[in-house]
């Protein structure tokens, strides 16, 4: 008690404010998903708490279900986030064109989906076996490392500790690679209507991830498709850790993070690490493209989207450092999905989504608290 | 005010402004070409009034925001809301609250301060390519807000506002001059304002903080608290550019925020310069006319022959965009401070600021 007092005491005003106000909107909201929401009464009647599950204790499986879209979500959104956050953490990169890699590796593994099952613009699942998602994947991640080698070698190696520069000629290349896009992509589509212009397309998973597994908890049946999108997640994020914790490669780069000037001065060649960061970088925003377009679709501005996500998991989570990216990315994830799902749904209001707000809200409430992000160093 | 004491560089600077400056003044009232007064120049004034914005801050304050374009839009969509009435040909979304349009307009131009206001106290303990960041995000998350909060806005806009303008500006519709020249003394009055208030014990202090936040935060000056208050000011200035947009347009939408439009305003500041005010209008002006002129350009290869999307303005304009970063990332007028001797590059002054220590 008397702790709480002095930290109490000593906070400024100014700050205490927003702290406080910030406790109390995450009690609420934690209270309001828990037991306030209700569902419409039986004469279709709402009020400011009726949701579309109802409470979790009302409907647990509901709830469950909406907890494990968030988890496996955050799968996706981990994959892309954690290669703009490599990028940023060692080379302090802004990589502005992350979001048009994502967009450009989407549409060429919907290339070569299309090329390969021969089935024209939308597939299903039973038509595409694990080879042909697996083959599209196999071309996009390199072609994307090799797009984002060349940009770095020639564009962001000789400025190297120009932050501002660096972000402003990734925004450049990404406003070049967007509108490119949209004058050659998508090409496969064998109506004259839907080709080019960046038009919206989606992959397809394999046929045998097309069906719900029973979960054996509160008879919820889940989808094998995303549950294999968190498994690849969670694989990204230990391949990573043992990349970056158990090999030589990973020791330089983490020596880099700290101190770029000790590590190039004890005789390591920094540049080559710079460049394999960059490649393995960019081909995490391809994979993840490749795993998200699956399951949802790209168009013409889901790079805006894919970088607002990036970069939202990486100021939450704490600027460069991969466990920041996967608590960032749930974070984040679970926001967005209870925004969706357990915000009040009244008649005249039916169709607002107020995620983007929420998104706000997040991002305003872990600056209040940590202005370098949940797992930053520093300030 | 003797031109013999000033230097080449000033008597150039300021003998083309004044001619530029007469130029514009004289230009409707001239019968000058209208395409220029009602497309070109008008939209110079508000878009460099928005970049004006974006200058400020970046030059004066330490702190490249990309939210200006989604301020700009918040105050155009908050006049929309509270002007309008619906009536005829109000099919489009909106509260249409059908106040006063004065009233409206300093109703908007004081929300959107307060908006800013609390985007910059969110983001004012972060500082550099965060900041940048952060404000990325406020820009985004603005568009897909306006899109999807449907009583608001929605993703078709509202439309239709240039029908409320208050009483003391006049039906713009018809007399488009009286839009050319209330935008013309806004420009002014807003240069002026920044010019004024970097004299001022704010602006010094602020400058002091873009150099040096530790030493001012030790000399006890409170750098978040300054931070905020110059976000705010910036939010003003950009509410003033987006209350001339939709008068101009009469329209307003998520797509006129959204993330090409975001990048576009700051090509127009970096094209200008982001370290001096006057490169906004500068910046604005080049964009504009390339805009204009360059719109349905087709480099072969790079684009393609359909109707929609014929040309490859976005391309042409991303590729002047990266060759201006690398070869003067101070813009046009940090090109221009290279002719003469002696120049000092206020590029390195706003790198140092933006540049992230690294962790220890």
């Amino acid at each position: 008690m008397s702790v709480a007092l002095h930290w109490f005491r000593t906070q400024r005003p100014t700050i205490l404010i927003p702290k406080l106000v910030a406790f109390g909107l995450i009690v609420f909201g934690l209270l309001y998903v828990l037991s306030i929401a209700t569902i419409p009464g039986v004469d279709g009647s709402t009020s400011w708490r009726t949701t579309t599950f109802g409470s979790a204790i009302h409907d647990p499986s509901s709830f469950l279900r909406v907890v494990l879209d968030s988890i496996t979500f955050a799968g996706a959104l981990f994959i892309v986030a954690s290669g703009f956050a490599l990028i940023f953490g060692l080379m302090r990169v802004v990589n502005m064109a992350h979001g048009s890699f994502y967009l450009l590796a989407g549409y060429i593994a919907y290339e070569i989906q299309q090329a390969m099952t021969g089935q024209g613009f939308s597939l299903d699942g039973s038509q595409v076996n694990t080879w042909e998602w697996l083959v599209p994947l196999l071309v996009a991640a390199p072609c994307i490392a090799v797009v984002g080698l060349v940009i770095q070698q020639a564009f962001l190696r000789w400025n190297q500790g120009q932050e501002l520069r660096q972000a402003l000629i990734t925004i450049g290349i990404s406003v070049i690679i967007a509108d490119q896009i949209i004058a050659h992509f998508p090409r496969a589509a064998s109506n004259g209507t839907q080709r080019f212009g960046g038009n919206a397309v989606d992959l397809t998973w394999p046929g045998w991830t097309d069906r719900f597994v029973n979960l054996h908890v509160g008879g919820v049946q889940y989808s094998l498709a995303r549950l294999v999108m968190l498994a690849i997640g969670v694989g990204v994020g230990v391949g990573l850790w043992l990349w970056l914790y158990r090999t030589k490669t990973g020791m330089v780069i983490r020596a880099g993070v700290d101190d770029e000037k000790m590590t190039s001065a004890l005789g390591i060649n920094i540049q080559k690490t710079f460049a394999i960061a960059f490649v393995i970088g960019s081909a995490l925003a391809a994979l993840g493209a490749v795993v998200w377009a699956s399951q949802s679709n790209i168009a013409q501005g889901t790079d805006g989207q894919w970088l607002l996500n990036s970069l939202v998991v990486v100021i939450v989570g704490g600027m460069g450092s991969i466990f920041g990216a996967a608590a960032g990315a749930i974070l984040y994830a679970f926001v967005l999905n209870f925004s969706a799902s357990y915000l009040p749904t009244t008649g005249s209001d039916c169709c607002t989504q107020y995620s983007p707000i929420f998104t706000f809200v997040l991002i305003a409430l872990v600056l209040a608290f940590r202005p370098q992000g949940l797992f930053g160093r520093g300030g | 005010l003797n031109p013999r004491g000033w230097t080449t560089k000033q008597q150039l600077e300021r003998g083309l402004a004044l001619g530029a400056l007469i130029l514009v003044v004289v230009w409707p009232a001239a019968g000058l070409s209208a395409y220029w007064s009602h497309q070109i120049l008008i939209e110079t004034f508000f878009y460099g009034i928005a970049a004006s914005s974006l200058i400020f801050l970046s030059a004066y304050g330490g702190m490249v925001s990309l939210a200006q374009t989604a301020l700009f839009g918040i105050a155009g969509v908050i006049i929309g809301n509270l002007a309008t009435t619906g009536g005829p040909g109000g099919t489009s979304k909106g509260l249409h609250l059908g106040w006063d349009p004065t009233v409206a307009l300093i109703v908007a131009v004081v929300m959107t301060t307060a908006i800013g206001l609390l985007f910059g106290a969110v983001a004012a303990r972060s500082a550099g390519i965060y900041f940048l960041m952060i404000t990325l995000t406020y820009s985004v998350i603005a568009t897909y807000a306006l899109g999807q909060v449907t009583k608001i806005s929605g993703f078709s806009g509202i439309g239709g506002i240039n029908r409320y303008t208050p009483g003391w500006i006049g039906n713009i519709i018809d007399h488009p001059n009286r839009l050319y020249y209330v935008a013309l003394g806004v420009a002014i009055a807003v240069y002026v304002l920044i010019r004024y208030l970097v004299r001022t014990p704010f602006g010094l202090t602020l400058q002091g903080v873009r150099d040096d936040p530790v030493r001012m935060a030790s000399l006890g000056y409170d750098v978040p608290l300054h931070r905020t208050m110059a976000f705010g000011f910036s939010a003003f200035l950009a509410s003033l550019g987006g209350i001339l947009y939709v008068w101009w347009s009469g329209q307003i939408a998520p797509g006129n925020v959204d993330l090409p439009e975001t990048i576009n305003l700051l090509v127009m500041a970096v094209i200008g310069g982001l370290v001096r005010i006057e490169g906004a209008w500068l910046g604005a002006f080049a964009f504009i006319v390339i805009q204009n002129y360059v719109r349905d350009f087709k480099v072969p290869g790079l684009s393609f022959g359909g109707t929609l999307f014929g040309g490859s303005f976005n391309t042409i304009i991303g590729i002047i965009f990266v060759a201006i970063v690398l070869v003067s990332p101070d813009g046009l007028l940090g090109l221009w401070g290279r002719l003469f001797p002696g120049a000092r590059s206020g590029w390195r002054r706003l790198a140092r600021a933006t540049t992230v220590e690294p962790a220890k």
